[in-house]
């Protein structure tokens, strides 16, 4: 297949699969958690449940300070490196054209320095992580190859984004192509891997939140 | 014109100075791309080629490849340079039609067997050789004989080197490019919808000048006119750079000429000599006149997702698939649940519960 | 004769900066030093320098016209005009229709197109021959 008929499979067909696999996996696993529910609590609620897992959703996005003190390094890169893919991701314009097509909404996007300036801290913070994922012991003793994988999957896409726009290496239509095709396998490898958290990260912090404003107490 | 003249005694013939001819060269420098610098070796070059006799065939195609470059009827370096060669088959533009032409053709491939130039415009169908012929030959058929005395074939237009239009989704007719037809000859694709009349002469020009196949890319594509993409050349690229894109086609960005990646701009993945070489003897491009460019000397760019969708955009329907997976996923997730439930009950059922004699005694 | 402006152009000419007009006159510069230096002749062909909408005018007017113009009718009309700096020619060539095939800027002392060809000379001396006998 020449590089422009790759492309245009890249960006139909191989995209199709991709999503397929993508939202069927998600969705399944958040039925799957759904479905199977809680199991009911028949003491008086002293509280209100629903009031206190809403509260946790949102209150846990700070940090507490026993937490900072205690894994500074993990909280403040993973901050960064978070909030860098989602500045990239949904603030550069030709991803809010990609947004508009497929899901019919639209916003203001960022000036293109900026993402740029975004991707290379993203970038950095990404590869700290990393080194201080094999260089501390106790991290490198609890990683997991998933745990290397994600992170692979997740920095290819800012990698090859950079790489893309600037043109660097090979041909621009191989450049977006590999690009296209990263941000697949992200798709493909999400919904079997940790990187569900991006949702149930809602449930856990619910839940939490339910159980204890049940009772009357705060999470 | 004799056909044993050098192109400098044909142009002489004509009475052209060696000033002239010096212009000559100079224009055709530019025209083929090349530095001033070469103009000397140029002009010694063309001062003793001899004239090369062009069958031109045009099979499944629009004729706009044609009329591209032969628009100007008064003598311009296009028209000297298609002059100086000897076009002897070309049913759009020569006088004779029918028998005739077809004798002119035979004879002119008899006399200058493997020493002719073929160019070909317009692709070739393949389902049913019957969708297009000329005087009762397929296009299969005439394609395969002429090209196999030919000493180089030029594929002008997308059709004849990429497929083109009839090659779009479904490809009813089974078109196929020259490129895939024709094995055994050096072919030069000049692709572009239709290519920019200096590019194809530049291309004939080259030839002539050095009698030999210029610098090609992967797709086949002098590197001289196809070496650079739009985007790479474009004037609006620090708007590009600096995120200022046109939202629509007269809003206050298209006015102050923005960007026009939003409009769906394939600059980026277009290879093409338009943003320097420009079309109308150097008058403008699509991009200079507020369109953005189809990527039209590009393979399958009819298929390429639409002409106002950005390249960012998919070129499948996603919000179908996305609908279909989520609802697929539902379906499933509630199916899975309540297997998982059941299990859970059957489970709790089976469950042996464990008192403490039963640990006591065995452990 | 006039360069063609852009047809149904949406931008302001010269509202576009491409960058290269300094380069390009930065490149003259070093071109005018070579050519006094050791007579070093240089062609630049302005036609593969990607300009945007009036910058190729902006160029023009930044090197002026000087004291020389040679006017050239062969396959159409061609000016040679000494811009303002002595030694840089700016070159235009046109066909029959009056549209512009070649542009170039020329640092020598004189182009080359200007002197008078061998070739051209001894064609003219057979006709004169003829003429007179």
């Amino acid at each position: 297949m020449s590089e422009p008929e790759l492309l245009i499979w890249i960006r139909g067909p191989a995209l199709q699969i991709a999503t397929v696999i993508f939202l069927l996996g998600v969705v399944v696993r958040i039925f799957e958690i759904l479905v199977l529910g809680r199991k009911p609590n028949l003491a008086e609620a002293r509280g209100s449940a629903v009031a206190g897992g809403l509260r946790t959703v949102f209150a846990r996005s700070i940090p507490d300070r026993g937490t900072l003190q205690r894994s500074t390094f993990n909280l403040v890169a993973g901050y960064i490196f978070h909030t860098g893919i989602f500045i990239t991701l949904l603030f550069f314009a030709p991803h809010i054209l990609l947004f508009q097509d497929t899901l019919g909404l639209s916003w203001p996007s960022l000036p293109t320095q900026v993402i740029d300036a975004t991707t290379v801290v993203t970038i950095i913070a990404l590869l700290a992580v990393l080194v201080h994922r094999v260089a501390h012991r106790v991290m490198r003793y609890l990683s997991r190859f998933q745990d290397y994988l994600v992170w692979l999957v997740t920095i290819l896409p800012m990698v090859t984004g950079y790489l893309a726009f600037h043109r660097i290496g090979l041909t621009p239509q191989h450049l977006i192509t590999i690009h296209i095709a990263s941000v697949e396998l992200l798709m493909v490898v999400f919904p079997f891997t940790k990187l569900m958290h991006a949702f149930t990260l809602f449930f856990a912090r619910y839940y939490n939140g339910a159980m204890a404003g049940y009772k009357g107490v705060n999470s | 014109m004799s056909k044993d003249q050098t192109i400098g005694e044909a142009l002489r013939a004509r009475g052209v100075s060696r000033r002239g001819f010096l212009k000559f060269c100079a224009a055709t420098a530019s025209m083929m791309a090349l530095p001033p610098s070469m103009v000397p070796m140029i002009a010694e070059a063309l001062e003793k080629a001899r004239r090369p006799s062009v069958i031109w065939l045009s099979f499944q195609e629009c004729t706009g490849c044609t009329e591209s470059l032969t628009r100007s009827h008064s003598p311009t370096v296009e028209g000297l340079i298609f002059d100086t060669i000897s076009l002897d088959y070309h049913h759009t533009l020569m006088a004779a039609s029918g028998t005739h032409a077809e004798a002119a053709r035979k004879a002119a491939m008899k006399e200058n067997e493997g020493k002719y130039i073929l160019v070909v415009d317009g692709s070739i169908p393949t389902k049913d050789p019957a969708f297009s012929t000329i005087a009762g030959i397929s296009n299969v058929d005439m394609l395969q004989e002429v090209a196999a005395g030919a000493a180089a074939i030029v594929s002008v237009g997308t059709c004849a080197a990429f497929g083109g239009i009839p090659h779009a989704k479904p490809n009813p007719t089974g078109a196929m490019p020259v490129s895939e037809l024709v094995k055994d000859k050096p072919i030069i694709n000049v692709p572009g919808c239709p290519p920019i009349p200096v590019v194809i002469t530049g291309v004939l020009a080259q030839y002539l000048t050095f009698g030999a196949i210029p610098e090609l890319d992967e797709l086949g594509r002098p590197l001289a006119f196809y070496g650079k993409s739009i985007h790479d050349r474009c004037y609006r690229r620090p708007f590009y750079d600096k995120g200022l894109f046109a939202e629509t086609f007269d809003d206050e960005g298209a006015k102050k000429g923005w960007c026009l990646y939003k409009l769906g701009c394939k600059g980026p993945i277009t290879y093409n000599a338009c943003a320097t070489t420009k079309w109308n003897e150097g008058t403008s491009f699509p991009i200079e006149s507020g369109h953005p460019c189809l990527g039209c000397s590009e393979p399958d760019f009819w298929d390429g997702g639409g002409f106002y969708k950005a390249i960012s955009t998919p070129t499948a329907d996603i919000s179908r698939t996305a609908v279909f997976a989520i609802g697929a996923g539902a379906a499933a997730g509630v199916a899975l649940g309540a297997l998982n439930r059941a299990k859970k009950k059957r489970l709790e059922k089976e469950h042996k519960k464990v008192g403490v004699d039963d640990l006591e005694k065995g452990g | 004769m006039n360069t063609p402006t852009p047809a149904g152009c949406n931008a302001e000419p010269g509202n576009v900066a491409t960058g290269n007009v300094i380069p390009l006159l930065h490149e003259i510069r070093h071109a005018l030093q070579a050519l006094l230096d050791d007579g070093q002749e240089t062609v630049i062909d302005l036609r593969s320098i990607p300009l945007g909408p009036g910058e190729e005018a902006r160029i023009e007017a930044q090197l002026g016209r000087g004291e020389v113009q040679v006017q050239l009718t062969a396959l159409g009309p061609s000016e040679l005009v000494e811009t303002r700096f002595p030694g840089v020619w700016l070159v235009t060539h046109c066909n029959n229709d009056g549209e512009v095939i070649g542009k170039f800027v020329e640092i020598c002392a004189i182009p080359s197109l200007v002197t008078a060809q061998t070739a051209d000379i001894r064609a003219g001396l057979v006709e004169l021959n003829a003429q007179l006998n």
